[in-house]
């Protein structure tokens, strides 16, 4: 009832007819014009070359096909497709693992400490990206800083192989993407009312059960948040896989890369592209969806 | 019989002291009131009985046994949160079953205890809504039904009424006293407001700066206050500071005002309630003086009256129209014995 009160007292206070329409399409123009020519139209035209086979010296030969579509039905590509999912799944996994009860300590920790723990976290972005995953080269690497020192106080003799493989992949990407996970989640634990804790101990429920009725099912939906914002970019991430991979395993990104300018196959690149894109929608739909459902569970 | 006993609970936030040496004894079944302004440590001592804070000295026994020993969740003291702290991803009726679904109880039984509280507290159509969607009102008779669906052996209210309007809030005043009688279980309440404390509770314990001032029942309290702050702070009183000697009570700049002198000699402050001051001629009551104002209330009207050599206006009360002007001169009057004289 209040909501239609509300809703009745906007409506009387706004412009109406054609001079709200007026201030709308003013303010919106300028963002819409960038969404359009920056976004949408480039991304149309890419789209299309998904319908017409490449040519004999790469460009694209303009008859119409779904060749591209039949191709992705390939062993080698579904497999690239899979080691994406499992390598992203396992990073979001391990970030929400690591990030929610990092992000549950900062909300308790005294103000003060609040903000140092906060830019803390932040820090590493105003660090180009590139250059902190060279940095893991040079820590992981056979005469690197973690090798120097495991050899050091005598635990290994030999430098281990730590860089160039899906685990060093997922360590950078864990690394890349760990505060996307955790500032969302420390955002909906610092919003949370104390009292509800305390409500749920006085009604008889231990600090554990408390924590799973009352705590998690009120942040779950900033941790799904944090869960796409984490597997969106290292599903479809190019920089690690290239740096820290080593060219054996490649990912989603790689392929996509490689059909671009190393096969110079700008349909069938095209076409992983919209793969993409649409395992993207779907877990954005899925997100909203689910988050839905916990509120209303 | 005593339920509770709280001897000697002290409590210091750095350098605030929020508890003093605070004693008290709560009774089996009666509704109990801890009433003072706010700050006066009221509300600490109530997270203490909860299990959400913890006195630096004293004891607090419950039954005779150890309360500070056992953690909140194993206490069977249940509180109603200032802000009803309602889950809200839960429904209504899930809301009211959680604390029983702690103990561990069938199923069935959940099921109907939750029922029969949300039929006491006339809210058995909304056990499907979510707090969201229902009043203030509505949503405190949750947090209460919530609370008391445990059958604790004490409850605690913290500000039980101050979220609600006016009207619901006389409505559930009578509500939370007719549950009382029903339920058998002992209330205590925190609150600031006087005529909260005054009209739900059986005794009332006022509270300063972290101290009890006063235990007493209701009419007590207002007839008989014991000290200064709470001659000042329960109901409108007039207060006279001078000093008790072998003759009487002397005012400076006033002369003997009547009373019976039953404290012994020294600084002492004499309050007398507005409805006990009658105005009759100057010159032959305990001091004259001139209306200055008259507003009518309804049932009664306040006079007051500009007293020279005394800097706060005397307040009269009487029933009905007051038949008096401002600028009349006019004698006080009163029964030494609806005086009451409290330590300075």
């Amino acid at each position: 009832m209040s909501g239609n009160l509300t809703k009745a007292s906007e409506t009387s206070r706004r412009p109406r007819g054609w001079g709200r329409a007026a201030a709308a399409a003013f303010f919106l123009t300028p963002g819409l014009i960038a969404l359009i020519v920056l976004a949408i139209v480039p991304m149309i035209l890419m789209l299309t070359y998904m319908f017409f086979p490449r040519g004999r010296f790469g460009g694209v030969v303009y008859e119409f096909t779904l060749e591209n579509f039949e191709r992705l039905s390939d062993p080698l590509y579904l497999g690239v497709i899979g080691d994406s999912f499992v390598i992203a799944g396992t990073v979001t996994l391990l970030a929400l693992l690591i990030g929610y009860p990092a992000a549950y300590a900062i909300a308790q920790l005294p103000p003060r400490w609040k903000t140092i723990a906060l830019l803390a976290i932040m820090l590493p972005f105003w660090t180009n990206f590139l250059i902190r995953i060279y940095a893991w080269i040079v820590l992981l690497s056979g005469p690197g800083l973690v090798n120097g020192a495991l050899t050091g106080i005598g635990l290994i003799d030999e430098p281990l192989d730590l860089l160039y493989n899906e685990g060093t992949i997922v360590l950078g990407l864990l690394y890349g993407y760990l505060s996307l996970m955790i500032l969302p989640i420390y955002s909906a634990v610092e919003k949370l009312d104390p009292r509800l804790r305390e409500a749920s101990a006085n009604l008889g429920a231990s600090p554990a059960r408390t924590f799973f009725s009352v705590t998690l099912p009120l942040t779950l939906p900033s941790a799904l948040i944090g869960a796409v914002l984490v597997f969106v970019p290292s599903f479809g991430n190019y920089v690690v896989p290239e740096l820290l991979g080593g060219g054996k395993a490649i990912m989603l990104g790689n392929m996509i890369r490689d059909q671009f300018l190393k096969a110079r196959d700008w349909p069938f690149g095209a076409t992983l592209s919209l793969v993409m894109i649409v395992i993207t929608f779907i877990l954005l739909i899925a997100q909203a969806v689910a988050s839905r459902r916990v509120r209303n569970a | 019989m005593t339920l509770l006993s709280i001897e000697g609970v002290s409590r210091k936030f750095g350098d605030v002291v929020a508890l003093d040496q605070v004693s008290l004894d709560i009774r089996q079944g009666e509704f109990f009131a801890l009433l003072g302004p706010s700050g006066c440590g009221k509300t600490t001592l109530l997270r203490i009985l909860a299990g959400f804070e913890w006195p630096d000295r004293g004891a607090v026994r419950l039954d005779g046994a150890d309360l500070l020993r056992q953690p909140p969740h194993r206490r069977p003291v249940n509180l109603m949160f200032q802000s009803y702290a309602l889950f809200p991803h839960m429904t209504v009726a899930r809301n009211v079953a959680y604390g029983l679904e702690r103990e561990g109880l069938p199923k069935d039984e959940i099921r109907t205890r939750v029922g029969e509280v949300l039929e006491k507290v006339g809210l058995d159509t909304m056990a499907g809504r979510r707090p969201g969607q229902l009043s203030g009102g509505q949503q405190q008779r949750v947090a209460l039904a919530r609370a008391i669906v445990k059958r604790p052996r004490m409850l605690l209210l913290d500000e039980p009424l101050s979220a609600l309007d006016k009207k619901v809030r006389a409505e559930m005043q009578l509500e939370l006293k007719r549950l009382q009688h029903e339920v058998g279980i002992t209330f205590v309440v925190v609150t600031h407001d006087q005529e909260e404390a005054m009209s739900l509770a059986d005794r009332i314990a006022v509270m300063d700066n972290g101290r009890i001032e006063q235990i007493d029942a209701p009419i007590a309290l207002y007839d008989r206050p014991r000290t200064r702050f709470v001659a000042d702070f329960i109901g409108a009183n007039n207060l006279f500071t001078g000093t008790v000697t072998a003759t009487g009570f002397e005012v400076p700049g006033l002369g003997p005002l009547p009373c019976k002198p039953d404290l012994p000699n020294g600084l002492a402050v004499l309050a007398v309630r507005p409805e006990r001051v009658r105005l009759g001629e100057p010159g032959r009551g305990a001091a004259d003086g001139t209306v200055v104002d008259v507003s009518f209330f309804g049932g009664v009207s306040h006079i007051a009256v500009d007293v020279p050599g005394h800097d706060r206006k005397v307040l009269a009360a009487t029933q009905g129209p007051a038949r008096i002007a401002p600028g009349a001169p006019v004698g006080l009057f009163w029964n030494p014995d609806d005086a009451v004289l409290v330590p300075a």
